[in-house]
């Protein structure tokens, strides 16, 4: 114990950890102490992680004089929810085109995303070809190139080829953020794959092509859904890109119409905006929430790889 | 056998145009390129390629709708005389060191608490990620309205306990507008780090830390030569994208402030968007991106050096 007390001094430790020290393993126990250490803490992260979305989606259901006047109602809360804000949203503003905009975009640049992504690394993995390894790495380096600095040398090129103003143009960009990191996973997926399966196919005579849509993918699921559904999340994510290529209203997508289209001075701009910040996440979320796991592999297999 | 040897001329031709299909076919550089090329033509033609224009055009005086010629470095000359510029530079560190480190502490912290024993442990990681589902700008938006110099919910609830008697000018003036914006990036960033390392966490091997109480280890003993040890090559990874997404952060200043008041909250890409797009100075908008590549290229250095770490920790051979 006093050992213990020593080294812990050593690395001098405040009085908590030495607090800590005392009680031994107890903290095994839980209790009072875990109730303090872990769920009190975790709990106050928890809520500043979520109130935004709670503030979001109150103030889309809050009627206007309950928005203005903050004194007479508790603004926590809200009265007599209203529909108002998302409706005139749907029907008297051009939001289910900036959706549908949104939705095009990410579903087209995924595909194509995926498309090459399964070529590209089943060729690295399996091929192994001359400069596979150099390959390889530069798709990596790929994927730390970020948008902020390629927009302003894009905007040119697109306007060169007339493709300004146009989905066209949107959908050829998003694949540059997707490819790396749909191959950068789809490798780590491949991989696991037993060759052994791939040599049996090969001596009977199938080509690599048969071999890929035969055998890999088809065990690759997991790992086509877990690209599939990150891309999707960021291309509908997607900003600088949207901002500069896009100018007119109806071609817009769902985040730069909401930035751009519903910023006047009216005080009453509140309940659509965050209807509309609302009405644009909820695909995601709700996506997201059929597919945690796929999603959650496809963030840490893209840092783990 | 008998019957190759009679065949006619065409045929012949024939046979031997699919032996060459088929000995492509068997070679794997050939089938490497094919199978290459689609992911290639896309990150050549739109990633490769603006790359290499940006810099271009940063020693050009291109402006929107028309080709500039060459002028040098006059530029990044004048960018050096430039005091929104640099006030730019600042921002950038200031919002980049100031949110990475919190975001790493507060992410590693929540990361631990979620590897403890919980109920329900899967939904409340669920829930956790939300924030990073949710589009950034969108909830940026929700953050605007949070931060509203006469409905802020923050400002009610201060006065309401008491603590202040008039509203907080969150997004008005320079320092609270900085630090707002701040506070949005480590909400929309301590998702992601916590998760990862979550599961960086959740594969650490229990019986390293029986090993390491039996022989005496307190808890911060146990974090500290056990855990951080194990846990340093997801971290540099981790942590380099993080550094790399705020340095070159755009949407959440641009949805929220615009760099404004005054420009005091400029971050170096809402800057070059400003001078390139808004004011159509394409030449001067790609120096100001193109100044941001030296970062770039450190933070990739170190990203490599902690995933070649990473995989010797593995016992690993390079592939």
């Amino acid at each position: 114990m006093s050992e213990q007390q020593s080294v812990s001094k050593a690395n001098s430790m405040n009085t908590n950890a030495q607090n800590d020290d005392s009680e031994g393993m107890s903290y095994l126990d839980g209790g009072l102490r875990k109730i303090i250490y872990v769920y009190l803490p975790l709990a106050i992260i928890m809520v500043v992680l979520i109130f935004p979305f709670y503030w979001m989606v109150l103030t889309s259901v809050k009627p206007d004089e309950q928005l203005i006047d903050m004194e007479k109602f508790n603004p926590f809360f809200v009265v007599g929810p209203t529909l108002k804000h998302i409706n005139k949203l749907l029907f008297e503003s051009n939001y289910p085109t900036w959706l549908w905009n949104t939705m095009y975009v990410s579903v087209v640049s995924t595909f194509i995303s995926l498309f090459a992504s399964v070529f590209a690394a089943y060729a690295l993995v399996r091929i192994r070809f001359k400069g596979a390894e150099v390959v390889g790495a530069s798709i990596f380096l790929a994927y730390l190139v970020p948008p902020s600095i390629l927009f302003i040398p894009l905007a040119t090129i697109i306007q060169a080829y007339g493709l300004f103003d146009s989905p066209i143009a949107l959908i050829l960009v998003y694949p540059t953020i997707l490819i790396p990191f749909s191959t950068w996973l789809l490798m780590g997926y491949f991989k696991t794959i037993p060759y052994e399966l791939e040599e049996c196919a090969l001596i009977d005579g199938a080509t690599r092509l048969q071999i890929l849509i035969k055998i890999v993918l088809p065990l690759a699921v997991p790992g086509l859904i877990s690209a599939g559904i990150f891309s999707l999340t960021l291309c509908w994510n997607e900003f600088i890109y949207a901002l500069t290529f896009l100018s007119s209203t109806q071609n817009k997508t769902v985040p730069v119409a909401v930035v751009s289209e519903f910023v006047d001075g009216d005080i009453y701009r509140w309940g659509s905006l965050m209807a509309g910040a609302l009405l644009g996440s909820l695909p995601l979320v709700i996506l997201y929430s059929f597919f945690v796991e796929h999603y959650v592999s496809a963030m840490t297999g893209a840092v783990k790889e | 056998m008998s019957q190759t040897a009679s065949s006619s001329a065409p045929t012949a031709l024939v046979r031997q145009e699919r032996s060459l299909l088929q000995r492509l076919s068997q070679n794997r550089n050939w089938l490497g390129f094919l199978f290459m090329l689609p992911a290639a033509v896309i990150l050549i033609l739109f990633l490769a390629y603006p790359l290499g224009k940006g810099v271009w055009l940063s020693f050009t005086d291109a402006k929107i709708g028309r080709d500039g010629v060459f002028i040098g470095l006059e530029n990044y000359e004048w960018l050096l005389d430039d005091s929104i510029f640099w006030k730019s530079v600042f921002n950038t560190i200031v919002y980049t060191v100031f949110a990475s480190i919190v975001k790493f502490a507060v992410g590693l912290y929540l990361a631990l608490l979620l590897n403890e024993k919980l109920p329900f442990k899967a939904l409340i990681r669920s829930v956790v990620l939300i924030p990073f589902v949710v589009p950034t700008v969108l909830s940026a938006i929700a953050f605007w309205w949070i931060y509203d110099s006469q409905f802020s919910i923050i400002s009610w609830s201060l006065r309401h306990m008491g603590l202040i008697t008039e509203n907080i000018n969150f997004l008005g003036d320079p320092n609270n507008a900085r630090m707002s914006l701040i506070f949005a990036n480590i909400w929309r960033g301590v998702p992601f780090i916590a998760i990862t390392l979550l599961a960086g966490l959740q594969t650490v091997s229990p019986s390293l830390y029986e090993a390491a109480t039996l022989d005496g280890a307190t808890r911060w003993q146990n974090f500290r030569y056990v855990t951080f040890p194990l846990l340093t090559p997801i971290i540099a990874v981790v942590m380099t994208f993080s550094v790399l997404f705020t340095f070159t952060d755009f949407q959440l200043v641009w949805a929220m402030t615009r760099g404004g008041p005054v420009n005091s909250t400029h971050l170096m890409a809402t800057l070059g968007y400003q001078r390139a797009i808004l004011a159509g100075n394409l030449g001067e908008g790609a120096a100001i991106a193109t100044a941001m590549i030296p970062f770039l290229l450190f933070s990739i250095m170190v990203s490599w050096f902690g995933l070649q770490r990473r995989k010797w920790q593995q016992g690993g051979s390079d592939e």
